[in-house]
């Protein structure tokens, strides 16, 4: 025990011969790793090639310039037949963003609220929410989609018999119709003036919050923004002597001629989607909800806060933090899941791109890869804004 | 001057809290709203349940043989009935569907104990379930060996295609998914990197995208002359899909050991992959069947999709039914019926993984 | 134990993978002893599964006969179902032997595509299918129309060059399967249908009040259906194509299924020639000179398979019009069999 150390390398490790030595090890694996990956590719690429040649199949990307020809049921973007290619991938592209976009809004406001129901005092409530959480998220999406777009079908109206308000609104099974706004000369100092009330609000947010950790008094920030987000735009557009018009849908002899609508398909799928999404979500908000400790709760009535305050300045901030990744994930598979849209005719990229643009030029391997980009594009960056979101949620210890 | 004291009148008793009434009084009419919610709520439950018993039940017809048997009101399912088999056997030829039989039995003889706290046996009918019975039941299956009579995958449908197709994406994905969760936490920086490449580009993109690739472009990569079946086309994407899941799941549980334990490991002298086999793992997936049962369910449900390559499984079985001509207006029972074979699975294995949810949780509630 | 799963996994691929099937495809049938036939995944008429789980339909039985003429058993067929998407390639991947799934021969196709189309055993044409309440006696008339349309190949650029060519306004309501299209339809969610006016008919069976819709008179393009092969095996195409010619002129010279038997002594050297064999031509094919009795023993003459699948004989109830023969007021015209 008493020995020292005597100087020099008495006990220097030996050098272990270099197939044992891990570093030597971890780069020659890398490396071989990397190797068989090359090859692999290599391989892949070289027999694609080979058999593209040999059936004389066309590669490339020549085909987005080349007209298509067929008809799309809805577009965000003017489009007609003669259009390119290349027209149709951004139409079926900004129609699966559409979807997308509404069915994470509406699932997760669906969602919190069932998820909320579960935990009711209401015995029914809670029950009803349970198995309506259990019935949805054990049917396969596909079939759910199936059922309601025939039962959206059946329950709207014939176009002749449509449900309308005022002539402006028309509801049948053709879709729901509405004037479509027209803005006139001038109308771009009406989005200037909405610019404005944002950045005013997102100050006035910061000031009434250092207000509040200077002198404790409260400022009411929601009722001002509403003032300003409103009245801002609404002044603006007095001021330029409202420059805005309708156009009317127009009854013809089988259509609604002009003005906006939104298709049956979309309802639908955004319903299915909607409602299939809401029952996972739930699960999670409730997970959430409870993951808050009990005491948490009983510290903040003690403080003398209202239940509502409760709910929004405890409880939920905390839940937030259960709540956001595996949210994160529902509004992947939801974005997903939208591909579905094929089934009943909603034309979204899926549909669109790889279903009747596929058909046509029969350029597979393009067409594939280039969809499969898009989804892996839009999926990161849903992760990178509920990551930066998570981030601003999460525990900031000291 | 003195006044007798007067005592106040006695409070009402409390409002019972126990008893059937006290019950309803907290959970249905607790307030003014919670009341109104109770018995709007309420009325309508009953109603459409009353509607979709009078369609399903009360009005239904099952005695029959087609068509002519059904009188309008209510379901038909003589359709169902007619087209039974089909929907469970797909083209199984008759004579041989005892063999798809011993298969489903076999995987009901294997689950089944594993619902039961203390059944014996319970490991080694796991591995079994793993290793030995995908094995048999391909043998099975297939044929052309031991005087069974070869059946081609052609002839695969139904109920049956649908387990064939969730059960071996689940055991085929989870040694890949294994594989690359550990690679994802490897320190060698070009694993890792090829490993989270690996997961998130498949988890990025749609399942019907990745059937499509499977059946459109894959026989594009093979070399000249080579070529596979449609099946095993369709089963590559599926396993593919699934490890990308697999692989987060099992990270999961990775993430939850303790690095006591792996420091343990390596004190004891294991190598990695030692000390990966006989501690870490062990524990790791432990932790995550639960988490593998989800992703099983999730398989099953997406099996549907194969029916967009043309793969009859249940419900592409139904949806091919209901174009025959000899019947009509038969889709909502057929889809009812699709719906509820998939429903009886997946809530079953969803009760499965809650209750072994709350068996390893062993945290404190109230 | 490990080793387990991975030779599982290597048993079921050595199981599931096909050999090579790129040089004589007639070598390669003969030795798996199944002809491997594509299909459409459930088309009335042409290919669907009935309730006792039999593939039929007129594109089915061209694949049968070609299984009798080459195999000597009309039965010994594989069927892969196969969508639009995919069925060119798997006929070139060679996953198939030939593809017979209500396929339109065009130029593209014919020259791009590394395939041969043998023959026409179908002539079809895009129609439209209204109901009759919506008063439109022409497909001239439906300017405005929401139009129901399976998500094909063809039928879609048709409908577009129509209503383009007649400065008419349309919306596409595009739909995967023909039961989703047919549904759209009877929700009333299109004022029209437009499909191949044999599928017209075929859906026309399924709709609630079929009275009341009626299938306009136009027929706005070309659609000759027939069966497809690869290009590079000029034996295997001469095969296809001529167990399509010898039904057809079976139905020309009397033969058929019920008769094949006595038509034998038939004085008829034309008739001789398919049903006995003389002037060896099935050697000349590669086969035995019994492969076109064979054919329509077990599958039947052009006439057996168009009323049984598609005509008088199933629910389509489709008339010959132009599949008649060329002598009876149609276009069908088979070279002489000698």
């Amino acid at each position: 025990m008493a020995d020292q150390p005597t100087s020099g390398g008495g006990l220097q490790p030996s050098k272990p011969p270099p197939w044992n030595d891990p570093a030597v090890r971890s780069i020659v694996f890398q490396v071989l790793a990397l190797v068989v990956l090359g090859w692999f590719f290599w391989t892949i690429l070289n027999n694609t090639l080979a058999n593209m040649e040999r059936r004389g199949i066309s590669t490339g990307f020549a085909f987005l310039d080349r007209a298509a020809g067929f008809g799309i049921l809805m577009s965000l973007i003017p489009y007609d037949e003669s259009n390119s290619y290349g027209r149709t991938f951004v139409v079926g592209l900004l129609n699966t963003v559409l979807v997308a976009f509404l069915g994470i809004i509406l699932a997760t406001v669906l969602g919190f609220v069932l998820g909320v129901a579960r935990l009711s005092n209401n015995w029914v409530i809670a029950k009803l929410a349970t198995v309506y959480v259990e019935v949805v998220r054990n049917i396969p999406l596909l079939l759910q989609i199936f059922f309601w777009y025939i039962a959206v079908l059946q329950a709207l109206p014939g176009i002749r018999q449509s449900i309308t308000v005022g002539d402006a609104f028309y509801l049948n099974n053709r879709g729901f119709f509405f004037p479509k706004p027209i803005f006139g000369d001038g109308f771009g100092l009406v989005w200037i003036a909405l610019i404005v009330a944002v950045a005013a609000i997102v100050c006035l947010r910061k000031w009434a919050r250092q207000r509040l950790d200077r002198t404790g008094q409260q400022f009411p920030v929601f009722y001002a923004s509403i003032g300003l987000i409103v009245g801002l735009p609404l002044l603006a557009f007095l001021a330029v002597g409202a420059p805005l018009s309708f156009e009317f849908a127009e009854l013809q002899r089988f259509r609604l001629a002009g003005g906006a609508s939104v298709i049956p398909e979309l309802m639908a799928l955004l319903w299915a989607l909607t409602m299939y999404t809401a029952a996972f979500i739930a699960e999670i908000v409730r997970a959430g909800i409870l993951a808050v400790s009990h005491g948490q709760t009983e510290a903040s009535r003690a403080l003398g806060l209202k239940n509502s305050q409760t709910l929004q300045l405890v409880v939920i901030p905390q839940a937030m933090r259960v709540i956001i990744p595996p949210l994160t994930s529902q509004y992947l598979n939801l974005t997903k899941n939208s591909s579905l849209a094929t089934a009943i005719g909603y034309p979204d990229l899926v549909a669109v791109f790889m279903g009747t643009t596929l058909n046509q030029t029969g350029q597979a391997v393009e067409i594939v890869a280039m969809t499969m980009a898009v989804y892996l594009t839009i999926s990161l960056l849903i992760s990178l804004v509920m990551n930066i979101y998570n981030r601003r949620m999460a525990l900031v210890e000291r | 001057m003195t006044t007798a004291w007067q005592p106040s009148p006695s409070l009402p008793p409390p409002a019972s809290t126990v008893g059937a009434v006290g019950w309803a009084r907290s959970n249905l009419f607790s307030t003014w709203l919670s009341s109104v919610f109770t018995v709007v709520l309420s009325l309508v439950t009953v109603y459409f349940l009353w509607q979709i018993l009078d369609w399903g039940i009360f009005s239904a017809d099952l005695a029959g043989k087609d068509q002519s048997a059904c009188d309008g009101d209510g379901a038909c399912w003589v359709f169902v009935k007619d087209r039974f088999n089909f929907f469970i056997y797909g083209f199984y030829p008759d004579a041989e569907q005892w063999r798809v039989n011993v298969m489903f039995f076999l995987l009901a003889a294997l689950i089944f104990p594993q619902f039961f706290e203390n059944a014996p046996y319970k490991k080694a009918l796991g591995w079994i379930f793993l290793t030995v019975y995908p094995v048999v039941s391909g043998v099975l299956l297939l044929g052309g060996a031991f005087g069974l009579e070869f059946v081609d995958t052609d002839k695969w449908g139904g109920l049956m295609l649908t387990l064939v197709l969730s059960y071996v994406g689940i055991v085929a994905a989870l040694p890949i998914g294994i594989l690359l969760a550990l690679g994802r936490r490897s320190e060698m920086p070009v694993i890792r990197t090829i490993c989270v490449a690996f997961i998130e580009l498949w988890r990025g993109v749609p399942l019907i995208s990745v059937l499509f690739m499977a059946s459109v472009m894959l026989p594009l990569f093979l070399p000249e002359g080579t070529n596979f079946n449609k099946l095993l086309r369709a089963l590559i994407g599926i396993t593919m899909f699934q490890s990308a899941y697999m692989a987060e799941v099992v990270r999961g549980g990775l993430q939850a050991i303790p690095r006591g334990q792996y420091e343990a490991a390596a004190a004891l002298g294991l190598g990695y992959w030692r000390s990966m086999w006989l501690v870490i793992l062990p524990q790791a997936l432990k932790l995550v069947i639960p988490g593998i049962v989800n992703t099983f369910i999730a398989l099953f449900k997406d099996t549907t999709l194969v029916l967009i390559i043309g793969l009859f499984e249940v419900l592409g079985g139904v949806q091919s039914a209901i174009i025959d001509p000899a019947w009509q207006n038969v889709a909502a029972e057929g889809f009812f019926f699709a719906a509820f074979v998939y429903w009886i699975f997946c809530f079953g294995m969803s009760r499965y993984s809650q209750a072994l949810e709350r068996k390893l949780d062993t945290g404190h509630h109230r | 134990m490990k080793s387990t799963p991975i030779l599982v996994a290597a048993a079921a691929v050595a199981a599931l993978v096909a050999g090579a099937a790129q040089a004589a495809t007639l070598d390669d049938v003969k030795s798996k002893g199944v002809l491997s036939c594509g299909v459409s995944t459930g088309l009335p008429g042409f290919s669907a599964p009935d309730a006792n789980k039999n593939w039929n339909g007129i594109d089915v039985d061209v694949c049968r006969a070609i299984a009798a003429a080459v195999l000597g058993d009309a039965g010994k067929v594989k069927f892969t179902p196969l969508t639009a998407k995919e069925r060119f390639t798997a006929l070139q991947s060679g996953e198939i032997d030939v593809l017979a799934r209500n396929t339109t021969w065009t130029h593209t196709r014919d020259t791009s595509l590394g395939l041969n189309f043998t023959g026409v055993h179908y002539y079809d044409g895009q129609g439209f299918l209204v109901t009759k309440s919506l008063g439109v006696k022409s497909a001239k008339e439906l300017d405005g129309a929401a139009v129901c349309i399976q998500a094909g190949t063809t039928t879609e650029l048709n409908l577009a060059d129509y209503f383009r060519f007649n400065k008419m306004q349309y919306k596409a309501v595009v739909f995967d399967t023909s039961e989703q299209t047919l549904a759209g339809f009877e929700a009333n969610r299109c004022d029209v249908l437009t499909s191949d006016q044999s599928q017209l008919y075929a859906l026309r069976t399924k709709i609630k009040n079929a009275a009341n819709t009626v299938v306009l008179p136009e027929v706005i393009s070309k659609e000759p259906l027939g069966p497809v092969v690869r290009q590079g095996d000029d034996q295997w195409f001469n095969i296809v194509k001529w167990t399509l010619n010898a039904m057809i002129n079976a139905e020309e010279l009397g033969v058929s299924s019920k008769n094949v038997d006595a038509k034998k002594s038939d004085k008829n050297p034309a008739v001789a020639r398919l049903v006995v064999g003389t002037g060896d031509m099935g050697k000349k094919l590669g086969l035995d000179n019994d492969w076109a009795y064979r054919i329509l023993k077990q599958v039947g003459n052009y006439s057996e398979i168009f009323e049984r699948n598609v005509g008088s004989g199933s629910p389509l109830k489709i008339s010959r019009g132009l599949n008649a023969l060329w002598n009876q007021g149609g276009i069908l015209y088979a070279p002489p069999i000698r």
